[in-house]
């Protein structure tokens, strides 16, 4: 390594080979062989733990099962029937935490079964047939505002345009699909699958999205709901947190999903800048995204600092294992002091924590410092009511109100998503949010609801 | 170690295990192969007459039925008797025996139902050396339609006819193989032991469809868009091969009786099972067709360490010990009460067992405890079918559990110790 700052932050690590290399799928796609082999191990169970364990309650022994007898697209079928965006779950679910996690095989000492990779086998098969598959009744001249373009809003629509409404969805950015393209790792997801999926939800009809629409900016919620029948706010968490340590205005410190959006959306993944040392702070699914995705971009040393312990992770233990094969180092205990550097950052302080008696993270005064020319921010998003101010909506925790049907305390608002008090950071609870919000409007449209 | 050599009919074999009449047996490669693999004994396949052999078709001869992990549950073929001429398999079978004197060497044959046919083969088989003859009345396909096989198996009067002859004929021991195409298969073993034979093998393959191409419209696999029915053989059908091999271990006119068993055997235990039940040695085929001659390894070491663990110095020490428990449904104790039992600690929460109980027998299987998953019997409900141990995926978690004291909860009837059945029950209308 060179000396000073002369190495740092700098593009192109690696030759084009290896960046292919480095950003291939994670899980391949499973074979006909091996989907029917791993498909055959599923018991059928009778109310079985991974359906409940699904936050949209797929049926899953009836899918595997169609899978086994070599029905593939009839299992495509049970799975979007319940959840639209079951291909995009099936690559990006902590299946580890869910469905798979709930499957008996574990009770008996086993592997579960692949639970998330059967359903992408089957998904798969269905990506291109969106528009033969789901027929619209006739139009029932209901009109639906949406707000964001991401998995909450697109399984809201989808289900509301198979009834014949008429949805459009407001999007700031100028591609849908929310986080399942601007966020997650970029190996989780390739070939551009998330626009694949949306053009797959789109092909029902009856669904339009208005690109580098920002609420607050260019449309009001007041306007929409006194325009439209319906509103769904889908819009995520924009503002990120800050670490408040001293220095973290230095150059080469940022947000990891900053990052991962440019990552995301790059064609050329040399052109993407990356430290020798790279730090991130945080112990979610977006730090070992962030942690994995720079270390295959060339870094030479990844590390992520987290203040608690691996159980306190956010990251579950398959994806804490994903970023240590992967080369990261995972340094707990530790909580960001201070950023060291004239312009830019070049290390970090760090002091060590514990639980106090009284079960209060503390530090604990001794303090350590490494090397860091590149530091990542990865503790969680905030809601930025900015765009809603003065709507009136109720708040809690910070986001918005809901109540089990996704329904705000405004008439004809509903909402869901990771924008909403309760949200989880999941596509597939997004989704869930989307289906159950659909029902409400739907019935609130039946009996009559607002014109 | 346990003695596994076999002495049957007079043919003796350093274990109880030979390769069936089949395509394994079908020149001396293949057996000198087997031979060298430790395989006990063979039944070369079956010789025709003399003359221009048999042809076989040039597309699929297999087909097999397998459960997801492609395991192979069930086996057919078309094929026929050897295409090969009898001179070459004679010349070979010579040379054999000549190689590997202390293994069985039976040679199978099908001839038409003559008996000069009969006549003029007999002596020919008998000068290789061969250790014995088995007369192959069971082939459902191809041959039978020609008046021999299955043809002549399905006819107890030829069966006995033809054993007859060839005993006459020849000074080999004479086994008779049976087909499983009839409905009661001790009526053709009946005949082959009264026409003097020394020994019966079964089962025979089993007539099949392996299945139907639904794109061609025509069984699978076909022959240019064609299929016939064949043979069906391999683990499904040993079931079928145990029944009928008890039954004419128990029959009282064929009783101990010697028996050759074929029909599924795949290990050790599958041959152990079949002479527990009155075979003197047991006939191999799909399995090595499946995964080489290799497997015998498993069986000649897994048979004798299972004989030393119970006490067996040689086979003979427990061929036919369970044919006295195989009884009529008539002599089952109805005494006898037995309730499923679900070991809490090895469930696994799948809840199978209550979803099979509920919807297709007896309604004895909760569901839940409390708002959480939870299976469990109802002894008022469970008749002790065994429905629930049979489908639960978790070896030994349901067991069936005898009821030695009190009264059964779903009858309200006093646990008695004395043993009734049906011939003397209320309810049977032949009794008073």
């Amino acid at each position: 390594m060179g000396t000073g700052s002369s190495q740092g932050i700098r593009t192109a690590r690696l030759d084009t080979g290896e960046y292919a290399e480095n950003f291939a799928e994670l899980h391949p796609a499973l074979s006909d062989n091996l989907a029917a082999v791993e498909a055959d191990r599923c018991f059928f169970c009778y109310d079985a733990p991974c359906t409940i364990a699904c936050p949209t309650s797929i049926d899953i022994p009836m899918f595997i099962r169609k899978i086994a007898v070599g029905n593939r697209k009839g299992a495509a079928r049970t799975i979007i029937d319940s959840n639209i965006l079951g291909g995009m779950c099936a690559r990006v679910c902590p299946v580890e935490t869910l469905c798979e996690q709930a499957c008996v095989h574990i009770a008996q000492g086993n592997e579960a079964v692949k639970i998330g990779q059967l359903q992408r086998y089957a998904t798969d098969s269905i990506i291109d047939d969106g528009a033969e598959m789901f027929t619209r009744p006739e139009a029932t001249g209901k009109k639906i505002a949406m707000v964001g373009a991401g998995p909450a809003s697109l399984a809201c629509a989808h289900n509301l345009a198979c009834e014949g409404h008429e949805i459009t969805i407001f999007e700031a950015r100028s591609k849908p699909g929310g986080l399942n393209e601007y966020g997650l790792a970029a190996y989780k997801t390739t070939s551009d699958f998330a626009q694949a999926e949306v053009e797959f939800v789109l092909a029902v009809g009856g669904i339009e999205i208005r690109y580098d629409t920002v609420l607050g900016r260019d449309i009001t919620l007041a306007e929409l709901s006194e325009n439209y029948d319906a509103v769904f706010i889908g819009i995520g968490l924009a503002e990120t947190s800050k670490l408040g340590i001293e220095g973290e205005d230095l150059a080469g410190i940022g947000d990891a999903i900053d990052y991962i959006a440019v990552l995301r959306q790059s064609d050329d993944l040399s052109s993407l800048p990356v430290g020798d040392n790279v730090v991130v702070i945080g112990g979610g699914m977006t730090a070992i995204d962030i942690a994995v995705q720079s270390k295959k971009l060339g870094a030479e040393n990844v590390t992520i600092a987290y203040r608690r312990g691996p159980e306190q992770m956010g990251a579950s233990k398959y994806e804490q294992d994903l970023a240590l094969t992967n080369g990261v180092t995972i340094k707990h205990w530790v909580q960001p002091v201070k950023a060291i550097g004239d312009t830019a950052v070049s290390s970090l302080e760090l002091e060590r924590t514990r639980y106090d008696d009284n079960g209060k993270l503390v530090g604990t005064g001794e303090k350590l410092t490494i090397p860091a020319d590149q530091l990542f921010r990865a503790i969680g998003q905030k809601f930025s009511s900015a765009p809603i101010e003065n709507a009136g909506i109720e708040m809690k925790w910070g986001r918005i109100s809901v109540d089990e049907s996704c329904k705000t305390s405004l008439a004809n608002v509903w909402a869901g998503g990771d924008c909403v008090a309760g949200g989880e950071d999941l596509t597939v609870a997004a989704v869930n949010d989307g289906n159950v919000a659909a029902r409400s409007i739907s019935e609130f449209l039946k009996t009559g609801g607002a014109s | 170690m346990a003695d596994l050599k076999n002495d049957f009919i007079g043919i003796k074999s350093p274990n109880p295990f030979w390769l069936a009449s089949a395509p394994p047996t079908d020149k001396a490669y293949n057996v000198e192969r087997a031979f060298e693999a430790g395989w006990g004994g063979v039944v070369w396949k079956t010789l025709g007459e003399a003359g221009p052999p048999v042809v076989n078709v040039n597309g699929p001869r297999y087909g097999a039925w397998h459960d997801g992990n492609r395991r192979l549950m069930g086996f057919n073929n078309i094929e026929l008797i050897t295409d090969r001429s009898l001179e070459v398999n004679l010349a070979e079978i010579t040379q054999v025996k000549k190689n590997w004197p202390d293994r069985a060497v039976v040679v199978s044959i099908m001839v038409p139902c003559d008996e000069r046919s009969w006549k003029s083969i007999l002596p020919l088989v008998e000068e290789t050396g061969a250790d014995g003859i088995e007369l192959n009345f069971g082939c459902p396909h191809g041959m039978s339609e020609r008046g021999m096989g299955a043809a002549v198996g399905q006819v107890p009067e030829y069966v006995g006819m033809v054993a007859e002859w060839c005993k006459q004929h020849s000074s080999l021991p004479v086994i008779v193989k049976l087909t499983p195409n009839i409905t009661d298969i001790r009526q053709p073993a009946r005949a082959a032991f009264k026409g003097g034979a020394d020994a019966v093998s079964l089962i025979n393959t089993i007539n099949s469809i392996i299945g139907v191409d639904l794109d061609a419209m025509a069984p699978a696999p076909h022959v240019d868009g064609k299929g016939s029915h064949g043979g069906y053989c391999g683990p499904a059908v040993k079931p079928i091969a145990l029944s009928m091999v008890s039954e004419i271990a128990r029959d009282k006119e064929t009783y101990r009786k010697p028996i050759s068993a074929i029909g599924g055997i795949q290990t050790w235990r599958d041959a152990a099972e079949f002479m527990a039940l009155g075979a003197g040695n047991v006939q191999v085929c799909t399995a090595v067709m499946t995964y080489g001659f290799k497997i015998v390894e498993e069986m000649i070491d897994g048979m004798s360490r299972w004989m030393d663990e119970k006490g067996y110095n040689t086979v003979d020490d427990f061929i036919g010990m369970a044919v006295p428990n195989v009884v009529n449904w008539e002599h089952l104790n109805l005494n006898y009460i037995a309730k499923a039992k679900i070991n809490q600690e090895t469930c696994i929460k799948c809840g199978r067992c209550h979803i099979a109980c509920e919807d297709t027998s007896h309604q004895a299987i909760t569901s839940s405890l409390n708002g959480e998953p939870h299976y469990e019997v109802r002894d008022e409900d469970c008749v002790g079918c065994n429905l629930c141990v049979n489908v639960c995926p978790v070896k030994d978690c349901i067991t069936l559990e005898q009821m030695t004291e009190g009264k059964d909860p779903r009858t309200g009837i006093p646990i008695s110790g004395e043993y009734a059945n049906w011939t003397t029950h209320p309810n049977n209308p032949n009794v008073k």
